[in-house]
């Protein structure tokens, strides 16, 4: 276990660099000019030398990606371009925000998902599986800009449930939640559906029917405990389609995460926060797989990890 | 010294009390209220050395104060922190007296070191101000470093005399732009890189909180030199706010200013809706959209080619584009900029004229060419309805829509034969034609990476240019204005650009916020000059 701990943590540590490498590699041979950027419109062209020299973008790429990853290693994500502010100080101050959101979306996904495929499979092939399966479709591929107007649309501004967008309180977080909750409802409750469908198909399942229960305990205190575990598995890969979808949802309700920061970097060319974003949200989906392997075993005891 | 020079001695010592012939304060103006303006983008930074966008602009300016000053909602100069100034007969010596009393936010009183400080600062390049090229006509700017600026000297506590390598016409407005701010040293020290974040100024207003990506909290100077403004008490600006969200905020009346603007997909509901057009003023801004042409390559190195493009595109109907959002252009200038030219029409839309030209060129069946546009709305749609003017005289265009910095980066190199300015339109810094000229139609801004997207380089027009600028007397401003509408007359003869249409602005306001409409299309201070506004 140990040993199988240690391996994947150095193989999490080089696919890190990999991102690291390509994305610098991307951001190197952009045909944009961070420096263009700094030194704005009236600049001559010795002052945009000057800031070349001075951000060390004069440099051959390698003596360049050698220098970030020598600050990385050190903790040193460098300073933002255009905010001259640490990167490391923007992205903590937006991490929490981030952090709560996914915590809160998880959440309502589950719920959501899980009631949707729990009912789905025991009424398997009649009216509300089908309705549900076909609701699946619609969330798993509606457009995230679409939802998240449409309920601030009607829960904020027609009903005055919530407030428009903002950060802060519970009622701030409901809405963002909620959007991301429903789109991604739709895997869980496939998931859900098919786990369950096996689950019910079980002898023991048969034999809690044969003595008598009740169909409602059935599910729920006999079924469920043995379906719901390859779901569970499932959010840590969750973490990683959470990351990449996470920038339209921030942006539309004002939501201060790091998603809204790496949206306005890239507008902006503002290398070092680009950079800083795309590896902490990578870190989040080499750990959020991580994890799910870890939780693999006590799923299924067959799967042994090496 | 000659009569000429007695007659502008007292012209100059005229000067400063004219120019503080003032804004009237408004008798309805109530002090006291809070009120909150939203933006998408996080502020990048409150540093008035390296603030040079939209939305910070005028957050800096009511932090902090620069010796020259505007009225409120005009484009007349008047004295900031300077009490008072003169200019030397020669043309390259501005002494400045400074107002006595005046107290930085930190309870110092500020004094000519700090102006000296501040400038020798900007213009140093270890601080990268993206505004140290406006200070170039200061003696020693070449050699500027840590050693600062040779051509400013502190004289004593409450003078600064700022010499010049060359006379310049321009040099007041210099003084008034954010990157002349005068800041205090100890606060910039104190903050160890991260004064953009800890601000100190003289300004209305001072900085009380900073959620990072949240938002800003401005509270009032109550020791503010000015007496009476600000009327505010506090001003909050919260970021990350979509602009079609906050116009749904500002209905339910949770904001007052949508710094934003109005979105471009909801300007037709807005102005067809009584109570929310009622929330909307408009005014003119310093601004021209315009279709770059190469002229260093073909075919656009032939003058009948650019002639033919400008003929060939129909402005109206690009203004109908943007529902009507502008006007349409002539020449380089906005109308509202000293200098323009009145009374000339420019090219005509004129299809079979168009075509004519082309044919005189050698190229009677036309060609194909890029036309580089930025990729957010509504600029590719109006490329499109360029793309479609041109092919009805047989030009086949392609549009290459791209992120903003890479459609620069384009200019910049030469690569683009045509690039639509919208996005990235030239907005004036200051009120003054030279502004419109030297980086986006001089010489200087054709080297390579330069705003010159066009490669325009006319020696002739150059000389004239520094002429004007060199005409620092006030007495001969007409003068200077009638030489600068002859080098825009100029750059129209060789046609490098399609002027299309200079924008108005819109900005959206609640019912309660108070104060004259020019306050909040002031020229200078975008969205809205906030020490002059007032709730009621």
């Amino acid at each position: 276990m140990l040993g199988y701990l240690t391996r994947r943590l150095v193989q999490s540590a080089l696919i890190l660099l990999g991102v690291s490498f390509i994305t610098f590699i991307l951001l190197y041979v952009l045909p944009a000019d961070p420096v263009r950027q700094i030194a704005g419109r009236a600049a001559t062209p010795e002052t945009v030398e000057n800031i070349r020299r001075q951000l060390g973008l004069d440099q051959p790429f390698f003596v360049q990606y050698g220098r970030y990853l020598w600050g990385l290693v050190q903790g040193d994500m460098g300073r933002s371009y255009l905010q001259k502010t640490e990167v490391t100080e923007l992205i903590l101050s937006r991490l929490p925000a981030t952090l709560l959101l996914m915590l809160a979306a998880i959440t309502a996904e589950l719920l959501i998902g899980l009631a949707m495929g729990i009912i789905a499979a025991v009424w398997r092939g009649r009216w509300p599986d089908q309705l549900l399966m076909m609701a699946s479709f619609i969330t798993v591929s509606a457009p995230q800009f679409v939802v998240s107007l449409l309920l601030l649309y009607v829960f904020a501004v027609q009903l005055r449930w919530f407030p428009i967008g903002g950060y802060g309180t519970f009622a701030h977080l409901v809405l963002p939640a909620l959007t991301l909750g429903i789109l991604g409802s739709g895997w869980y409750a496939r998931m859900m559906r098919s786990s369950m469908i096996d689950v019910l198909r079980t002898d023991y399942i048969r034999t809690a029917r044969a003595k008598g229960l009740g169909r409602a305990r059935v599910v729920l205190r006999h079924a469920l405990p043995n379906a719901i575990l390859p779901v569970i598995a499932m959010i840590g890969i969750d973490i990683g389609i959470f990351m990449g979808g996470i920038v339209v949802v921030e942006s539309v309700f004002g939501w201060p995460g790091i998603g809204q920061l790496a949206w306005q970097a890239i507008q902006r060319v503002d290398i070092p926060i680009i950079m800083g974003v795309t590896l902490v949200s990578a870190c989040a989906i080499v750990l959020g797989n991580l994890l799910a392997d870890l939780v693999a075993p006590f799923v299924d005891p067959r799967i042994k990890l090496r | 010294m000659n009569k000429w020079l007695l007659s502008t001695a007292l012209t100059l010592s005229l000067a400063a009390p004219v120019l503080a012939q003032d804004y009237t304060p408004d008798p309805n103006a109530k002090s006291g209220g809070s009120i909150t303006i939203t933006y998408k983008d996080d502020v990048a930074t409150l540093d008035p050395a390296i603030g040079y966008d939209w939305q910070n602009w005028s957050m800096i300016k009511s932090i902090f104060d620069s010796l020259m000053d505007y009225v409120p909602g005009t484009t007349t100069l008047r004295p900031g922190l300077a009490d008072s100034y003169e200019l030397s007969a020669d043309g390259l010596v501005y002494t400045f007296k400074l107002r006595a009393g005046v107290k930085f936010h930190n309870g110092r009183e500020m004094t000519a070191d700090d102006v000296k400080y501040s400038l020798d600062r900007v213009t140093n390049p270890a601080t990268q101000s993206p505004g140290a090229g406006f200070f170039g006509s200061i003696a020693g700017y070449d050699a500027a470093g840590d050693a600062g600026l040779s051509g400013v000297e502190v004289v004593d506590p409450l003078t600064v005399k700022i010499t010049l390598s060359r006379p310049d016409a321009t040099f007041l407005h210099v003084m008034a732009l954010n990157f002349s701010s005068i800041v205090p040293k100890e606060a910039v020290d104190a903050a160890a890189g991260d004064f953009g974040k800890m601000p100190v100024g003289t300004g209305a207003f001072k900085l009380a909180e900073w959620t990072l990506g949240q938002k800003l909290v401005f509270e009032k100077n109550a020791d503010h030199w000015r007496a009476g403004v600000p009327y505010l008490d506090s001003i909050v600006f919260e970021v990350g706010q979509e602009p079609v969200v906050a116009l749904l905020r500002l209905q339910s009346g949770e904001v007052d200013v949508p710094g934003d603007g109005i979105p471009p997909a909801k300007f037709v509901e807005v102005m067809a809706d009584p109570v929310q057009a009622a929330q909307v003023v408009i005014g003119g801004q310093l601004q021209t959209g315009y279709i770059t042409l190469n002229v260093t390559a073909p075919p656009f190195d032939k003058l009948e080619v650019r002639k033919a493009v400008n003929m060939a595109i129909n402005k109206d109907r690009i203004v109908q584009i943007i529902n009507g959002r502008a006007i349409p252009a002539n020449q380089p200038l906005p109308p509202s900029m000293p200098g323009y030219t009145a009374g000339y029409t420019g090219f005509a839309f004129d299809v079979e004229g168009a075509k004519k030209l082309l044919t005189q060129a050698g190229l009677p069946d036309g060609f194909e060419t890029d036309l580089y546009v930025m990729n957010t709305d509504p600029n590719p749609r109006i490329a499109q309805a360029m793309q479609q003017d041109l092919a009805a005289i047989g030009v086949k265009v392609n549009i290459r829509s791209l992120a903003q910095a890479n459609v620069i980066e384009a200019g910049g190199a030469g690569t683009a034969p045509m690039i639509w300015s919208g996005g990235m339109a030239w907005i004036a810094d200051f009120p003054d034609p030279s502004n419109f000229y030297g980086p986006i139609l001089g010489c200087s801004g054709a080297a390579e990476g330069g705003w010159n997207w066009s490669k325009f380089c006319d020696a002739g027009l150059d000389a004239k240019a520094a002429q004007a600028d060199s005409m620092a007397d006030p007495a001969k401003a007409a003068e200077r204005m009638a030489l600068w509408s002859d080098v825009y007359m100029g750059v129209m003869e060789q046609a490098p650009w399609v002027p299309v249409f200079n924008e108005e602005r819109y900005t959206m306001k609640s019912d309660r916020m108070g104060g004259a409409d020019a306050l909040y299309v002031d020229p200078v201070s975008i969205p809205v000059n906030y020490d002059y506004v007032f709730v009621k």
